[in-house]
């Protein structure tokens, strides 16, 4: 059965975040639709990454409620968060790798984490194989996160969270204190991520050309690069917050045509 | 007042959960066997070295102190009586658990403390695993079980020490009369406590090592304030507790 493109798979209704009495999220609401692109902007400490967290379970909403899946999430127990992280893949913003691992076994890591579909060791090495294959570092098997340089690590990070094909992909600041060339050819590997897999797809970014590329470019499996997407087939939306608030929500045309000043500084304009 | 007493409330009160998880997750699938046996090189091979010389020169210092007091009374014979009882009972224990907590508490809450800061553990938990199981019960597990063993090796070679300064050194007493006074002066009470310390000694410095690393914030800068607090704290459990156990064995 096809998937259908109107499921709700993530929910955000009415989050509050509170750390010791002060409050860093106040009244988020918003939905991504399956196939979706959003693209959250804002400026820094305005609570970007934490949607993310919370996304993943990491932190728990002081009030609110958030629905993966269909799921609501609320009260769950981390054996419960596991089964929705499974379905879930993430690029933390340094990467996440983990030091003591090769690159190989990071990538393996969520595959052997996978109680529900136990896989041979072939199957693992197959699929950690075509995952650094599909971020263009096949060659890097046997080495240490500390071996490689920033943009490497990052891709070794994207090749980790698609290894496990998740239904949904989130990015925390994928191309930050990356130089543009590097960081240019890491969205473009998000992209490809996206439209290989039809994933649906957060991501949080300081850089409005990141979010133009989702919203613009499509990866071509034929020429094998970018190419300029029909405007709207990329079902992407931006949304900006400001100290902790959605202060914009809405299509890239909105987006471009929003008057306000501070959303105005994340547009392209 | 209130606001003094809500840190340090806030922190124990933290410690005390991550306790409760981390001996729950004592019972509960998986094991880690690995990095279990990772952690007993890493602690129990490593800090073999630092534990010997601190052992065998406690007991040498133990010795030679006691020796003009001794001596003074005529009593040298009684050397290895006093250097076996020290040993067992207090120097050994403490002393090795004060090494290791130099060592590895602080060794866990940098290695720890580092991939809080750079959303390693975060990662763990996103690719579903729990970083209470997969890196606190390794940690507490290898240090339960090789504290101990490193206690009983600081205590013998602390013997040694004593042995070296009393007989070879000062002659104070013959060799045999020295292991023959040591030997009996040791009773089921003084191995009990002097095994039962470094079990709890154990269990506090690995949860605390850990405790410090797992609450890491501000980069690499709090990588170290951690270390630091995660070292101090440790040795100063290791004093009250040694204290408390103490005592309840002094009633028994």
């Amino acid at each position: 059965m096809a998937p259908d493109a109107n499921e709700r798979v993530m929910v955000f209704d009415s989050v509050c975040l509170s750390f010791g009495g002060e409050c860093v999220l106040e009244g988020i609401s918003f939905e991504v639709l399956r196939g979706e692109t959003l693209v959250i902007q804002g400026a820094a400490a305005s609570g970007k990454t934490l949607i993310l967290k919370l996304a993943l379970g990491l932190i728990r909403p002081t009030r609110g409620r958030i629905l993966l899946f269909g799921e609501d999430t609320t009260g769950y127990t981390d054996e419960q968060w596991n089964d929705i992280r499974a379905r879930i893949g993430m690029l933390f913003q340094e990467g996440g790798l983990f030091d003591s691992l090769t690159v190989e076994e990071n990538v393996a890591y969520p595959l052997l984490n996978q109680k529900r579909t136990p896989l041979s060791e072939a199957e693992v090495r197959r699929r950690v194989e075509e995952s650094l294959e599909f971020v263009e570092l096949g060659h890097t098997l046997d080495k240490f996160p500390s071996e490689l340089s920033g943009g490497m690590r990052r891709r070794v990070g994207i090749a980790r969270a698609i290894v496990t094909q998740p239904e949904l992909l989130l990015y925390d600041s994928p191309t930050a204190g990356l130089d543009p060339i590097t960081a240019t050819t890491i969205m473009a590997l998000i992209v490809k991520g996206r439209d290989a897999s039809h994933a649906t797809t957060v991501m949080v970014t300081h850089r409005h050309q990141d979010g133009e590329l989702l919203d613009r470019y499509r990866w071509d499996p034929a020429q094998g690069r970018l190419v300029p997407a029909e405007p709207g087939t990329t079902r992407t939306r931006y949304m900006v917050l400001r100290e902790g608030r959605i202060v914009f929500l809405g299509t890239p045309a909105e987006f471009d045509a929003c008057r306000d000043e501070y959303v105005a500084k994340f547009a392209s304009r | 007042m209130l606001d003094l007493l809500k840190r340090p409330v806030y922190t124990f009160q933290e410690f005390i959960l991550l306790s409760i998880r981390a001996i729950r997750g004592l019972f509960r699938k998986p094991a880690y066997w690995g990095d279990t046996v990772i952690q007993m090189d890493l602690i129990g091979v490593g800090s073999l070295p630092v534990v010997c010389l601190t052992g065998f020169f406690s007991g040498a210092v133990m010795a030679l102190q006691m020796s003009r007091a001794l001596q003074t009374y005529g009593a040298t014979s009684q050397v290895g009586k006093i250097v076996a009882i020290t040993m067992v009972r207090e120097m050994g224990p403490v002393l090795t658990a004060l090494m290791v907590a130099g060592r590895n508490s602080s060794g866990m809450a940098s290695e720890l403390g580092s991939m809080k800061v750079t959303e390693q553990i975060d990662a763990m938990r996103a690719l579903g695993t729990d970083p209470v199981l997969k890196l606190v019960k390794p940690r507490l597990l290898a240090t339960a079980i090789v504290l101990p063993l490193l206690t009983v090796i600081a205590d013998f070679l602390g013997l040694v020490g004593g042995w070296v300064v009393a007989c070879v050194m000062l002659q104070l007493t013959p060799g045999a009369q020295y292991w023959e006074t040591a030997w009996r002066a040791i009773e089921y009470n003084d191995i009990a406590q002097g095994l039962i310390k470094p079990f709890c000694f154990a269990i506090v410095l690995a949860l605390v090592g850990c405790y410090y690393g797992m609450q890491t914030t501000g980069g690499t800068q709090g990588v170290g304030r951690s270390t630091t607090q995660a070292v101090v704290v440790a040795s100063v459990w290791v004093v009250v507790l040694t204290f408390i156990i103490g005592r309840i064995f002094t009633n028994l």
